[in-house]
């Protein structure tokens, strides 16, 4: 037997970027019809081996193979030829389009000169039905939730026939049942021959859907192995290259238990928030959090979570109820009169809200506590901002370390960390946590739960809103789950597990 | 090559950069020099190609025609005092254009603010006895030029915090609205007969520069300039100094951001047209105060809109819109001095083909600046 050529072969890689060699030595080996993890910290160079290949950007140095050619220095127009998909971490979708109209933008079917609007349609719903997902493909994709979005993006890649899917962490919003779903569709398309390049740092996926596990470390291909027989310990190992406490296994220490009885820090009551779809995308709901307590919001993505946080922030203005801060009533005060009273806010979308990206480390680092920056005169006391945002930067592990560089030079991972050193870089009595972790590796993870725990036991109440339910488990003292607008359920930490909040998260029961 | 759209794609999404881009230190100080200067230089060379093209193509020699325009500009004191004169107004709106940018905000409306302010620093000239000392009237005419082109800027600025409504229409349609009402003002109460221009003040005049200087007798050069420097002195301490300076950039980059960290998104706005238009509107002296010692109407038209052109060439940087100003101030007063040779039609062209060139090679010199730093 002859044996076929890889699917994809790509070795030397090296690809710099200004200052900084993202790639140094690459190589990656993936198989025809297998499930390849590509994992690796934040910075490691796991997207940009991956844009090489989809020919976005030229190697500097290496070999890029496809199906036995040498395709290397291709440009993203023959990648795509060549039946390569990349789903990308970030949405490339035009909001005031519909799913089909965003399907098709580039290859439109016409007839005569018009587009032939009903056939797009018919072929994209057919496409979508046959992967499993459900959508009325005549919806703008403006009014999708994150969720429904990334099902559109991956649409799209099926769609133009791709054979060699690359997808870069596409479970970072998706809920436990629409993980499922994705591994069943990237199932079937392996079954069918495609061959899937899955880029990832959570363990728990790539033990469950790959086949074959290639680890980046700093740039270069370190390990490459079969999923059957490893660990994720071992994994998780070769990608930060010492031992790592792992999200689940971590010691559960709640100092609720002894904890006096005190008042509520933020008490929501009866709170209503319009929405833009849905007539109320939070509908009546109510809840405490206790100091020293981490209250967990389960749910999947769309269901009116980000409509709580922002109502409860001040960003979005409450149609009824109360919203009470450490007992004071701040239903209809600014996110500025928030602020004061004791809320901080760790934002879902931190390239939207949590940062300005051309600002530097240091004025990150003080944005919305600039007035406790001024000196007289207005000026802002420049010494004491990057004095601060040196211990800042030391504490919370941001690299690299230099204050003066701009937020958009920084990997994710280190980008959140300025969000949420920003966050807990005082006593709160409430800080609201959506999403901590998204798009962040396995060392920052760890790092951003151990301040948030810390936060806690020093008295801090913490809303966390999070799509990721091991996060939710790690973390939380109580989990409420949130389902079309409602808050369906509060258990106790010691209640609550996976298979419990699953059914409640899809609203299968209530 | 790479595919045009990936191109796209990475310009419009940071993150694909920050993913990957650790860069280890910040720009140097001389990667930021030849950032500000190399762009415009450029650009220039490009410009002077065009106009070599656009002469030869009217039958004259590239050659006499810019020695000429040198000559009339940079090489004899009364040129050069007349560039003064017109970039001291440029400054203004240059600046005006820039706040607005900084915030996020296109301010197309300095037209209208700085006749605004002009008339307003006459009225308070014409309002003041005669003989009120300089010191005293001087800054009150220049407060009535801030605040009459302040308030102008006002209005677009609440419309856009309160009721959404987009600064570009409004500044342009307030353009006419101001213009309209100011020479209905004039040439129903305040015009001397048969002029288009009020009596002329009675305080508050600025000497000429050629008090000092009297080589740049006859030119229209005044002190206001210095008023005028002053005020992007201001504004660069203000911008990058003060807590409000960080908080309007911060909504101009990232309105979103800014909002999450408490800051009024919608009051930001309005203090920066506000803003805006004052500085618009203190154009309005260089010709009031310092030169005709009335408000005549249309005393500088097109400076308002060309003050667009000075703010973008001088990235919105009040230092750079400074140098921007004495860059068009010398072509437009070059138009002028080769008008024997070519028509005048022939500079405004010109003018066109800078403001083109800057706006077409300022992004792509900048790209193969990264570039090159890349390679290195």
């Amino acid at each position: 037997m002859i044996p076929r050529a890889p699917a994809v072969r790509m070795a030397g890689i090296a690809k710099r970027f200004g200052d900084c060699l993202a790639v140094r030595d690459g190589s990656l080996e993936v198989a025809t019809g297998e499930i390849h993890a590509l994992v690796g910290e934040n910075g490691a160079g796991k997207s940009t081996m991956m844009r090489v290949l989809a020919g976005i950007y030229p190697p500097d140095a290496g070999t890029v193979e496809v199906a036995g050619r040498d395709v290397t220095g291709w440009s993203a127009a023959q990648a795509i030829d060549a039946s390569i998909g990349m789903m990308h971490q970030h949405f490339m979708l035009v909001p005031t389009l519909t799913i089909a109209e965003n399907v098709i933008l580039g290859r439109e079917p016409t007839r005569g000169l018009a587009i032939d609007m009903a056939r797009a349609e018919r072929e994209v719903a057919a496409t979508a039905e046959r992967s499993g997902f459900r959508m009325n493909v005549r919806q703008l994709v403006r009014e999708l939730s994150v969720g429904e979005q990334q099902r559109v993006e991956i649409l799209k890649t099926l769609v133009r026939g791709a054979r060699i899917l690359i997808l870069d962490e596409p479970t970072a919003v998706l809920s436990p049942p629409e993980v499922r779903e994705l591994w069943r569709v990237l199932r079937a398309l392996r079954d069918d021959g495609g061959t899937i390049i899955l880029i990832t740092h959570k363990l728990d996926e790539v033990m469950e859907i790959s086949d074959t596990i290639t680890v980046i470390r700093a740039g270069r291909t370190v390990a490459r192995f079969p999923t059957e027989g490893t660990s994720p310990a071992f994994v998780a190992r070769a990608m930060v290259g010492r031992d790592v406490v792992l999200a689940g296994d971590a010691p559960f220490a709640s100092s609720k238990a002894t904890a006096p009885a005190f008042a509520p820090v933020l008490d929501v009551r009866h709170l209503v928030v319009a929405g833009a779809r849905l007539s109320r995308a939070v509908d009546d709901v109510s809840f405490t959090i206790q100091p020293h307590e981490i209250l967990g919001v389960a749910g999947v993505e769309g269901n009116g979570q980000s409509a709580l946080i922002e109502a409860i922030v001040g960003l979005r203005r409450a149609t009824s109820g109360e919203i009470r801060i450490a007992g004071a009533d701040v239903t209809s005060l600014s996110v500025s009169e928030r602020g004061v009273r004791g809320l901080a806010h760790i934002p879902e979308d931190r390239h939207l809200r949590g940062l300005i990206l051309d600002y530097s480390v240091a004025d990150n680092l003080i944005l919305g506590r600039q007035r406790a920056y001024q000196k007289r005169g207005g000026t802002l006391d420049r010494a004491r901002i990057l004095a601060d945002a040196r211990a800042a930067i030391a504490i919370a592990d941001i690299r690299p370390s230099n204050p003066m560089l701009p937020a958009r030079a920084l990997s994710g991972g280190n980008q959140q960390k300025i969000v949420i050193a920003r966050a807990l870089a005082r006593q709160n009595f409430v800080v609201v946590a959506a999403q901590p972790t998204r798009g962040v590796d396995v060392g920052a993870i760890e790092l951003i739960h151990a301040r948030l725990r810390a936060a806690r036991d020093a008295g801090t109440g913490i809303l966390l809103v999070s799509a990721e339910l091991s996060e939710i488990l790690a973390l939380s003292d109580r989990v409420a789950v949130m389902y079309g607008g409602k808050i369906v359920a509060i258990v106790l930490r010691g209640e609550a597990s996976e298979a419990m909040l699953g059914p409640l998260m899809t609203g299968a029961r209530t | 090559m790479t595919d045009p759209n990936a191109e796209l794609m990475r310009e419009n999404n940071p993150s694909t950069v920050s993913e990957t881009t650790v860069i280890i230190r910040s720009r140097t100080m001389r990667d930021r020099v030849i950032e500000a200067v190399l762009p415009p230089l450029v650009a220039l060379l490009v410009s002077i190609v065009v106009g070599d093209l656009l002469i030869l193509a009217v039958g004259q020699s590239p050659g006499a025609v810019y020695r000429l325009m040198l000559e009339g500009t940079w090489g004899n004191a009364y040129g050069f005092a007349q560039v003064l004169y017109k970039t001291t107004t440029l400054i203004c709106t240059g600046l005006a254009v820039a706040v607005g940018l900084r915030a996020g905000l296109f301010n197309i409306g300095a037209e209208g603010q700085l006749a605004a302010g002009g008339l307003a620093a006459a009225l308070v000239g014409l309002a003041l006895p005669v003989g009120t000392s300089a010191l005293i009237a001087v800054p009150l005419c220049t407060v009535g030029a801030l605040a009459a082109g302040g308030a102008v800027g006002f209005v677009p600025g609440a419309l856009r915090a309160k009721w959404g409504a987009h600064e570009v229409i409004t500044t342009i349609m307030l353009n006419f609205i101001v213009l309209a009402l100011l020479s209905w003002l004039i040439s129903t109460w305040l015009r001397v007969p048969e002029t288009l221009h009020t009596q002329a003040i009675h305080a508050g005049a600025l000497p000429r520069l050629s008090a000092a200087w009297s080589a740049f007798h006859g030119s229209a050069s005044n002190g206001s300039i210095a008023i005028v420097l002053f005020a992007a002195l201001i504004l660069g301490w203000y911008l990058f100094r003060t807590r409000g300076g960080f908080e309007l950039r911060a909504v101009g980059l990232q309105p979103e951001a800014a909002e999450n960290a408490g800051i009024s998104v919608g009051r930001t706005w309005i203090r920066a047209l506000t803003i805006s238009g004052a500085l618009a509107g203190l154009g309005g002296i260089n010709f009031v105060l310092g030169y005709e010692h009335y408000y005549e109407e249309g005393f500088a038209t097109g400076a308002g809109f060309l003050g667009i052109a000075v703010a973008l060439v001088g990235r919105s940087n009040p230092l750079g819109v400074v140098f921007a100003a004495l860059f068009f101030a010398t072509l437009s007063q070059g138009g002028l001095a080769i008008n024997a040779l070519v028509p005048k039609q022939m500079v405004d062209a010109l003018q066109g083909v800078v403001i083109l060139a800057m706006a077409a090679s300022v992004p792509e010199v900048r790209r193969l600046l990264a570039l090159s730093r890349g390679k290195r």
